[in-house]
């Protein structure tokens, strides 16, 4: 991805305990946090942040329901219309033997529908580099990021203040 | 930040990690020169790897007539190497879907690796239904695409083909939940690694920056494609199960087939996964993430899918008995008493009978049984398949064609050479991506480290208020 000239300070924790707290101290001081970076799932930290629930689930039902119709009108229509056969004496439209394929199916177009989803409101595919702040936040280091663009010293120097108060190991500022 | 964890219950990660031990242990084996052991297997894998591929070279160049089937016995060894590959393949789903599902957080110690096993026993299973088409270039007859021949449609009401679409189904999905677990621990590789290697990770890790967004999606991503694929995996054996059910073969022709076949695929893939792991965390010095604890909840699987499908062997019998029906009484007698006997009582033996000793709490914590009894489980799963389709078809319905069968070294060399597939594709995993989930194991490590829960707890467990108070 392209630089987009966000200043960004920010401040790693050692723990995620240490990041909850801030993140609440952070919103009860009504500081805008540009993003929060972990190195696994903290939970919580969604509820915390005011995440909306992810809708990923209802792209999910549409792909799903998208292969069940493909599949089971497509069979339907080769068995009735297209080149109706007879196997063993069963009706054309035998539609007991259509499920196991309807399901696969469904299966498989809800999931890499999903997956697809995920990974273009991620931002993310193969070859993409989104600018990353430190190299140990996929490690054992949790960051919370401000946007500074615009901003005054003074509120700078509150964003110190806060991560100085809620125990952030180190502070930094990049351009990404 | 997990919910509160018995203080019993044991610690899943042992040795007091912080979490840069974590990242520093499993990463480690991947940016270091490989040993000498995995240099040695490597070679012996794709020994067998060229073995299978001079085998089907030999088989597609000469044809099918290089092994033995005939004209009673059409299906032997090939169809029981893919289905023991098949069901092989079911562990890895079962522990990342299943066990997500049910909130069992052993799993995060084992899932990648017997994902990755999974998708590779996938590959090795689909190999066998194509070479055995004979005409392998012809194999994309199998997908229904418009064509100049009508077009003429594949059959939709064959369980042959409803085969194709469980198992390239399963292997994409499968595919997908693994790679998508592996993306934000690419990104842990990515940011330790310099020059040539980083690029490589970053290609691979997508962009992850580790976004609290991105990982609320990832749960939720994780969480629905688990939904998906619990349905999928008693699927997918199941319909392979339909190969044979829905037959009118006397010994195949039977409705306990489905669940007696997925049962026997989860108990494969867990004695698969328990031989691999129990290397891997010695080789990879992984003791400390993949525990005895660990190794015993396997075991306790086995013992409950051996014992079904125990169950099901006997409840066969008795069916066939209690029908009345000479010709279903005979293939049952047939198949434990007949020219195949031997399979029959190596299948008992290894499926049945031997995984009882995991009653004994001792038996299931002991690492040199549990590696014995996973390889046993196989030979016996093995076996199983090989008395289902040989045994039955061995004995048909006209005594003058009733015939006996024994593979050639064609048909040998594809299943050995097969195994070299399987294990060059795994090693090649190994030392490649994280044989561990380091993300997972690292949301687990403040309910499940020794050093927060056990009976060697160092502290009380201070997170109790942080994690309550927004629930």
């Amino acid at each position: 991805m392209k630089s987009q000239n966000k200043e960004i300070f920010y401040g790693l924790y050692d723990d995620d305990e240490d990041l909850m707290k801030a993140v609440k101290a952070a919103n009860k001081d009504h500081l805008e946090i540009y993003d929060v970076y972990t190195p696994f799932p903290v939970h919580g930290l969604d509820h915390i942040m005011h995440f909306s629930e992810s809708r990923l689930h209802i792209a999910g039902f549409v792909f799903g329901a998208m292969g069940t119709l493909t599949a089971f009108l497509f069979m339907t229509w080769v068995f009735t219309r297209d080149w109706p056969i007879i196997f063993g004496g069963k009706p054309y439209w035998s539609v007991p033997a259509f499920i196991p394929i309807t399901f696969e199916l469904t299966v498989l177009f809800a999931s890499i529908g999903m997956v697809v989803s995920y990974y273009i409101v991620n931002g993310m595919g193969f070859g993409v580099e989104n600018p990353t702040l430190d190299d140990r936040i996929t490690d054992d280091k949790f960051c919370i990021a401000f946007q500074t663009n615009g901003y005054s010293d003074d509120q700078i120097n509150q964003l110190s203040n806060f991560f100085q108060s809620t125990g952030a190991s180190e502070t930094s500022s990049k351009v990404i | 930040m997990s919910a509160v964890v018995s203080p019993i219950r044991e610690p899943l990660i042992t040795g007091g990690k912080s979490y840069h031990d974590i990242t520093e242990d499993i990463c480690g084996p991947t940016e270091s020169a490989p040993p000498l052991s995995w240099i040695i297997c490597f070679a012996i894998s794709v020994m067998g790897l060229g073995l299978f591929g001079f085998c089907v070279f030999w088989t597609v160049y000469f044809g099918i007539g290089t092994w033995n089937l005939n004209r009673t016995i059409n299906w032997s060894w090939d169809i029981t190497n893919f289905v023991w590959w098949v069901g092989i393949g079911h562990a890895g789903t079962l522990i990342s879907a299943i066990l997500l599902l049910f909130r069992q957080k052993w799993r995060t110690g084992v899932n990648r690796a017997a994902e990755a096993m999974t998708i590779f026993a996938v590959i090795c299973a689909g190999q066998f239904p194509l070479i055995h088409m004979g005409r392998i270039w012809l194999a994309f007859f199998i997908f229904p695409y418009p064509n100049t021949r009508g077009p003429l449609w594949v059959n939709f009401n064959s369980p042959l083909l409803w085969d194709v679409f469980a198992i390239s189904t399963y292997f994409t999905v499968s595919l997908l939940f693994w790679y998508s677990g592996l993306v934000p621990d690419f990104a842990t590789l990515r940011d330790r690694s310099k020059g040539m290697r980083r690029k490589i990770y970053s290609f691979l890790a997508m962009g992850w920056t580790g976004s609290a967004k991105h990982w609320q999606r990832f749960e939720s991503l994780s969480l629905i494609l688990a939904g998906l694929a619990t349905p999928l995996v008693l699927s997918v054996h199941t319909i392979v199960s339909f190969d044979f059910a829905t037959s009118v073969i006397p010994g195949w022709h039977t409705t306990i087939f489905p669940p007696y076949f997925v049962a026997g695929a989860i108990f494969s893939g867990f004695a698969m996964v328990l031989t691999l792991m129990l290397i891997i965390r010695k080789v990879y010095n992984l003791q400390d993430y993949i525990t005895i604890g660990h190794i015993e909840s396997m075991n306790k699987v086995i013992l409950l899918t051996g014992s079904i499908v125990g169950t099901a062997y006997l409840t066969e019998l008795f069916i066939s008995w209690y029908s009345g029906y000479i010709y279903e009484q005979f293939a049952f007698f047939n198949r434990a008493l007949g020219p195949y006997w031997w399979s029959y009582f190596g299948m008992m033996a290894c499926n049945v009978l031997s995984p009882q000793i995991f009653w004994f709490k001792k038996y299931r914590r002991n690492i040199f049984i549990t590696f014995f009894m996973s390889i046993f489980i196989n030979i016996g799963m093995w076996f199983e398949r090989f008395v289902i389709i040989a045994t039955t078809l061995a004995r048909d319905f006209i005594p003058s064609s009733w015939s006996y069968y024994v593979p050639t070294w064609v048909e040998v060399g594809i299943f050995i050479g097969s195994l070299g597939l399987f294990f060059t594709l795994f090693l090649l995993f190994a030392r490649v991506a994280p044989v561990v989930a380091i993300a997972e194991v690292k949301s687990i490590l403040k309910s499940s480290g020794d050093q927060y829960s056990g009976k060697n707890a160092k502290h009380s467990h201070d997170s109790v208020a942080v994690g309550h108070d927004h629930h």
